[in-house]
């Protein structure tokens, strides 16, 4: 077997590499390590919750736990996850470039996320309490360590924007020869969106951040009533950049998911304009929609009016993606592998996720389920039944390519029907503590709801040992798995014409483009 | 089994209203569920491939513009149906009716201090007369909280330097949770109050007797205080160290410092634990301990450590 792009060893190889595929191995490690993390503390804090009073750890102890949990979650792992791991491999390949535009900004920004996250580490020494979203005046009153924790951010942040521009220059610049911009595949349309957004939203976060650290630090006051600040403000600052991040976390999983279903369906994508320009219409309504995490803030009502109705204009094109990939489905001849599986749960998980959006979104029942275990349950069908769920997706489609091994089908399976499985009793009992107004954050709780609790936390166990499992996949295909084909899916994106794993510089001729990459089952009895 | 705080039946219009519109919203959104949950299994099943290795022909479709405009027009239209009627229930909930009695509300870490119009004030522990409205003005003297009442389908937030209000008619006499929705620190969880609604006469009845006018010894009053005053919110009287040391066997014990100093917990620590508690921080804690100085009386003190004397 070739070693392709995998072929020179060593820290040096790694560490000042300026191929974009060892760039994205390298933040796949990196994301997946506080994957694994983020979901240990989840873990502990679902076993906390199986008794209603104090618990093995203390209330205080539970706080810093879901704070990590959050924050490591949303900021090392999601965001970047798919667009810097994923998209930094398979953007050059899929569009049939040699690397991305600047490479050693590539590099530099994986380096200053790696120091980022040093940061971030650093600030355990005052275990933060704030919850990820940081609201003041706790998080300028609290003794944890805030400042640290967002400078921390701030440059895991600047590493996002960094991608993001890198990002958005390739793909204007380096598309193969006839590559028009309907003929991009419509991972990169996500992928476009998503850098779009970066670069715009990121910078929000990261100035506020800085003024954060000044009101922890010189005590200015920007949000502090007693010194003429509004604690609010904070709110508008922090959601005008976590809103529209949202679609930095699933826009590039709904990419991956347009790209699989096709290939196992044999069948050209439904409607790929309507989704590649869902795509641009979700990025950029998803700046006006902030305002729906604050109804009870105490914001005026034309306001909570006008950000309920923005709102719900985001749904309709999310809901005509899922509408295009059911109608792929029709009349093809659809195979059941691993990539596929993951793709339909992501389906079915992520139409449970949206239908319960309107439920927030309007403002009459925002009111009762805001800042309850509605939301908790909500956010996480969206975030894991969708983003996770794109992600494990598109590494089981991958995988092959990145590794030139085979993963093991049948553990691959049954991982994920066991996962599923758990994800779905913990996150509905979710639904149902929320609607019973359970608010969430709560390390302790009236008695009422323990039962429930109970049930949540045994479905994590089932969720845990999926993803275990599929970790376990991944470990022992490195190495045990059948030798990869170039092509194993039959898949007629660019990236699929190179060896498996590619050679460092990708394509040995540039590839000219003639055709969109979906003409599935166009002639009968195609091959 | 105890019913969950939600469930006490229809204690307000607006609880009513808000019911409603979360039927609405589940019945669209059941209809959609199934439809594509329905159509996602059944082409799935359906387009199989039956022979393993060999596709099937299958038609080169890339769209349909009569579908792909009813996808779109048909949702936007059920949204905006959501949105309306969710604005005007949101509207009644944000209204209150002219005339309605005010209660004030402060909170801090970690209680709920209720202040009437006659001047008087309890914590944690709100009556209010049946049928007739209320508006609770809300503020915090210290970090941003919450205020949620699950029974009647309300929320709103308490922000320090500014008022926020939220109005109630109840219909329906009863004890209904408060629950603090917004993360607030180490005891946001604990922060947990109740509102009464009495009937009129009783309401009335207890108006004017006062509060404090119960006769019974004087470690029953304390007893009462403790409750209603939110000290069990961190407190325990069970021997379980919470947010603050367990109440239990208390008394009498000599009680180690953060300073490395111990004392007796005799008459005079406890006033002084309760009227300036940062004074004396004890070893292992936080000194989150609000002061009751202005709150409680000395009579109220001295109840409370009566009581203190009782829990061994
Ligand atoms: C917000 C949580 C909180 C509330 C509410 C609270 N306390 Fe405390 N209390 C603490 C903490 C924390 C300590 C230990 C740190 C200290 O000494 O300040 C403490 C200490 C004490 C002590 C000294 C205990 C010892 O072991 O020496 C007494 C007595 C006490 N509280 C009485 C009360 C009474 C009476 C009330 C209600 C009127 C009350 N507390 C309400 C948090 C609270
Ligand atoms: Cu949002
Ligand atoms: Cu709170």
């Amino acid at each position: 077997m070739a070693d392709g792009y995998l072929e020179k060893r060593g820290f040096r190889a790694w560490a000042f590499t300026l191929d974009h595929k060892r760039v994205g191995v390298m933040y796949l490690w990196t994301t997946l390590t506080f994957f694994l993390v983020g979901g240990l503390f989840a873990e502990l804090l679902r076993l906390k919750l199986m008794t209603p009073g104090p618990g093995f750890i203390s209330d205080k102890t539970y706080n810093v736990f879901f704070t990590l949990h959050g924050a490591l979650m949303i900021f090392l792992f999601i965001i970047p996850a798919i667009p810097s791991a994923l998209g930094n491999f398979f953007i050059p390949l899929m569009i049939g470039a040699r690397d991305v535009a600047f490479p050693r900004l590539n590099l530099a920004s994986y380096w200053i996320f790696l120091a980022g996250i040093a940061v971030v580490l650093g600030s355990l020494a005052g275990p933060m309490d704030t919850g990820w979203t940081f609201y003041t005046p706790y998080s300028a009153k609290t003794g944890a360590a805030v400042t640290t924790l967002s400078f921390g951010l701030f440059l895991v942040g600047m590493s996002s924007i960094l991608t993001g521009l890198n990002f958005i220059v390739t793909i204007h610049t380096l598309r193969a020869p006839g590559m028009s911009w309907t003929r991009l595949p419509l991972f990169i349309w996500g992928m476009y969106a998503t850098s779009i957004i970066q670069v715009l939203a990121t910078p929000v976060i990261g100035i506020t951040f800085i003024l954060l650290a000044a009101e922890r630090l010189f005590g200015i006051g920007f949000f502090d009533p007693a010194k003429g600040g509004d604690p609010i403000l904070f709110q508008h600052f922090f959601w005008f950049y976590s809103h529209p991040v949202v679609y930095v976390m699933i826009l590039p999983a709904m990419g991956i998911i347009s790209e699989i279903i096709p290939v196992f369906a044999r069948k050209p994508i439904f409607g790929y304009k309507a989704i590649a320009y869902s795509s641009m219409a979700i990025a950029l309504a998803g700046f006006l929609v902030w305002g729906h995490h604050m109804f009870v803030s105490g914001m005026s009502g034309v306001a909570a009016f006008i950000f309920s109705l923005l709102t719900f204009s985001v749904a309709v094109p999310t809901g005509v993606k899922v509408f295009n990939w059911i109608a792929t489905l029709y009349r093809g001849s659809i195979t059941f592998e691993s990539p596929m599986l993951y793709a339909l749960t992501f389906i079915f998980l992520f139409i449970i996720g949206g239908l319960t959006g309107p439920f927030l979104g309007s403002l009459g029942t925002n009111v009762q389920l805001h800042d309850t275990y509605f939301v908790v349950a909500h956010f996480h069908y969206t975030m894991m039944g969708g983003t996770v769920m794109g992600w494990l997706a598109g590494l089981h489609y991958w995988f092959p390519k990145m590794t030139g091994r085979m993963l093991n089908e049948r553990l691959a399976r049954r991982a994920c029907l066991v996962m599923v499985a758990g994800f779905n009793v913990t996150f509905i009992s979710m639904f149902i503590l929320g609607y019973k107004g359970m608010p969430r954050r709560w390390a302790e709780y009236p008695v009422q709801y323990q039962t429930l609790h109970i049930i949540a936390t045994v479905g994590s166990w089932f969720l845990a040992a999926g993803i275990l499992a599929i970790m376990w996949n991944f470990w022992r295909s490195l190495t045990k798995g059948e030798i990869a084909p170039p092509n194993p899916w039959r898949g007629l994106t660019l990236e699929w014409t190179t060896p498996s794993p590619p050679p460092a510089d990708n394509f040995e001729v540039l590839p000219t483009v003639t055709d969109w990459p979906y003409s599935y089952g166009r002639k009968e009895g195609r091959e | 089994m105890i019913p969950y705080p939600t469930d006490h039946g229809a204690v307000s219009k607006v609880s009513t209203q808000v019911d409603s519109v979360f039927l609405f919203i589940a019945a669209i959104t059941l209809f959609f569920f199934l439809l594509t949950q329905g159509t996602l299994i059944w082409f799935a099943f359906r387009y199989r491939r039956r022979k393993p290795g060999h596709d099937e022909p299958t038609p080169y479709i890339t769209g349909n513009r009569m579908l792909e405009t009813l996808w779109v027009v048909i949702p936007s239209i059920l949204v905006i149906g959501i949105f309306v009627y969710g604005w005007i229930v949101f509207d009644n909930i944000r209204t209150p009716p002219p005339g309605a009695a005010e209660i004030n509300v402060t909170a801090r870490q970690w209680l709920y201090e209720f202040r009437y119009p006659d001047g008087a004030s309890s914590v944690n522990e709100v009556r209010v007369p049946l049928g007739a409205p209320v508006r609770f003005v809300m503020t915090s003297s210290d970090v941003i909280h919450g205020f949620y009442l699950p029974a009647f389908r309300i929320k709103q937030d308490i922000v320090p330097g500014r008022y926020t209000d939220l109005w109630l008619q109840p219909e329906k006499t009863g004890s209904f949770d408060i629950f603090c929705t917004q993360y607030c620190g180490t005891g946001h969880s604990t922060m947990r109050a109740k509102m009464i609604v009495m009937d009129e006469p009783s309401f009335r009845k207890w108006r004017s007797g006062g509060r404090g006018s119960e006769t019974g010894p004087m470690w029953m009053k304390g007893k009462a205080l403790i409750e209603r005053y939110g000290c069990l919110g961190c407190h325990s009287v069970d021997g379980v160290d919470r947010i603050g040391p367990t109440f239990k066997g208390l008394f009498g014990r000599k009680v180690e410092m953060e300073d490395g100093k111990a004392f007796f917990a005799d008459e005079s620590y406890f006033r002084e634990s309760i009227l300036d508690p940062t004074a004396k921080v004890v070893k292992g804690f936080d000194p989150v301990m609000p002061t009751y100085k202005g709150t409680l009386s000395d009579e109220d003190i001295a109840e409370i450590i009566a009581y203190m004397k009782t829990i061994r």
